[in-house]
């Protein structure tokens, strides 16, 4: 019992970090790295996989020192242990990917303040075990890197009409030079945000739709049981360190749960 | 002479921070909703910006490169724009609290603005002088502010309009950002 549990947070971690708190198109976090280097598939990899290693690393330090760490300078020391684990990533590309360094850049060092990293380790390592904040570091990771390879695909192949370099569509294609400028990467991220954005109220109103069947089929006498249900929702937003959208959206839904319990005590 | 009004040129227009190099694009997405705010975050990068840039030149070329310690230059650098913002905000609390008041709660978000610690590594990367490096980091600030308040007008614009629901908030300030964007790609053909 206790196991299906442990699976279900850990899925519902994963997905949360893979969508509906995804760190780039949700809660717009590291836009700089986002826009600048998503100009090819291979780019996006290296810069996910960077950004990954130093974020798994620093919750895993940061969550062990949570308890050492004074209040008052914890911004401070968070940012040093951060920087640390970057120099050392930055030194690794240095040393075995010299393409990589040479193609991203000042934005390896520029990791440091990459938001994500600070708002994790505020929102989340600070206050959790090892164990999860490492977990925690992974899938937010991931989330990162499948957000950038979307957009860097989409760019690399219509800008140069290659995918990971290698060119698709003969060597008469010429490719759209607005995709690969800066004004391209601006008005794709907010074209795909806005596609994110439908995707997931679709969603949002295909799981209204559910619950409402739900709820309409339970007796009354299951009625609190519902309602409780949704302040745990509240609840485990608020853990999973939710933005306000979400907060609002798990109110809205215990507003639902309240009215329709008014009606059926009115029937 | 001529060297320094091209460093300026270049850094305020052609290579724009926020539009052709994407740094700070979280402070300009956030402050930007605005107008006010936007002048307020803008001269507080200003001021910040160019502090930060000649400590950072002095700290590389006067220890980090005397000791052979380049590779520390990331944390060195954070740690001294870190503590830089915590100074100029206690001096100006002292000294100039007009200013303070104006520009205090802006200070602690430089912090993690990307632009100030951008401006600091690529001053090292081109081998800038101590002069030029204060130069650079001035006028790149100067085009950050530039940035931020064209957007924040364009942003109460949009605020007046019917935007279609999925693209309201984030999302239509990026596309408009895109246009503004393609507008500042015409000074890339200006060469120097």
């Amino acid at each position: 019992m206790k196991k299906t549990e442990k699976k279900n947070t850990l899925s519902k971690q994963f997905r949360d970090a893979l969508f509906y708190q995804n760190p780039i198109l949700v809660q717009l976090l590291g836009m700089c790295s986002t826009l600048a280097i998503t100009t090819s598939c291979s780019n996006a990899i290296g810069m996910g996989a960077a950004v990954t290693v130093v974020l798994t690393f620093s919750n895993i330090l940061i969550s062990l020192l949570r308890k050492l760490i004074p209040n008052q300078i914890r911004i401070a020391a968070f940012i040093v242990i951060i920087s640390g684990f970057v120099t050392a990533v930055q030194l690794i590309i240095k040393a075995y990917f010299q393409s990589l360094d040479a193609s991203l850049g000042v934005f390896i060092p520029l990791i440091v303040v990459n938001c994500i990293i600070l708002a994790r380790a505020e929102a989340y390592a600070s206050k959790n075990a090892v164990i999860p904040s490492a977990l925690d570091g992974i899938f937010m990771g991931i989330g990162y890197t499948g957000a950038l390879l979307i957009l860097s695909a989409v760019r690399e192949l219509a800008g140069y009409g290659s995918f990971f370099g290698i060119s698709l569509f003969g060597d008469d294609f010429v490719g759209i030079q607005m995709f690969v400028l800066p004004a391209g990467a601006f008005i794709l991220l907010g074209v795909m945000i806005a596609i994110f954005n439908r995707l997931l109220a679709a969603h949002e109103a295909h799981e209204k739709k559910k619950n409402n069947a739900a709820l309409t089929t339970a007796a009354g006498a299951k009625s609190s049981e519902t309602e409780s249900a949704a302040e745990n929702e509240i609840a485990g937003v608020r853990e999973s360190g939710g933005s306000d959208a979400a907060l609002k959206d798990a109110c809205g839904k215990i507003g639902d749960a309240v009215e329709n319990l008014s009606e059926e005590d009115g029937k | 002479m001529t060297e320094i009004l091209l460093i300026m040129l270049g850094a305020i227009l052609i290579e724009n921070f926020i539009f052709s190099r994407f740094f700070g694009i979280c402070p300009f997405l956030g402050v930007s909703e605005n107008p006010d705010t936007a002048v307020g975050m803008g001269f507080a990068v200003i001021l910040v910006m160019t502090v930060s840039c000649a400590a950072t030149s002095l700290v590389y070329d006067h220890l980090l490169v005397r000791f052979g310690l380049e590779y520390l230059s990331t944390i060195a650098f954070i740690v001294i724009i870190a503590s830089l913002v915590q100074l100029i905000e206690m001096f100006l609390k002292k000294l100039i609290p007009s200013l303070y008041n104006a520009l205090g709660i802006y200070l602690p978000l430089i912090t993690t603005n990307c632009a100030v610690l951008g401006a600091a590594l690529l001053n090292v990367e081109e081998n800038r002088g101590f002069i030029h490096s204060v130069v650079f980091g001035f006028s790149a600030a100067v085009g950050f502010t530039l940035a931020l308040v064209v957007f924040a007008g364009v942003r109460a614009r949009i605020k007046n309009c019917d935007v279609p629901k999925s693209f309201r908030g984030s999302s239509i300030a990026l596309v408009a950002a895109g246009l503004i964007a393609m507008a500042f790609s015409g000074f890339s053909s200006i060469s120097i």
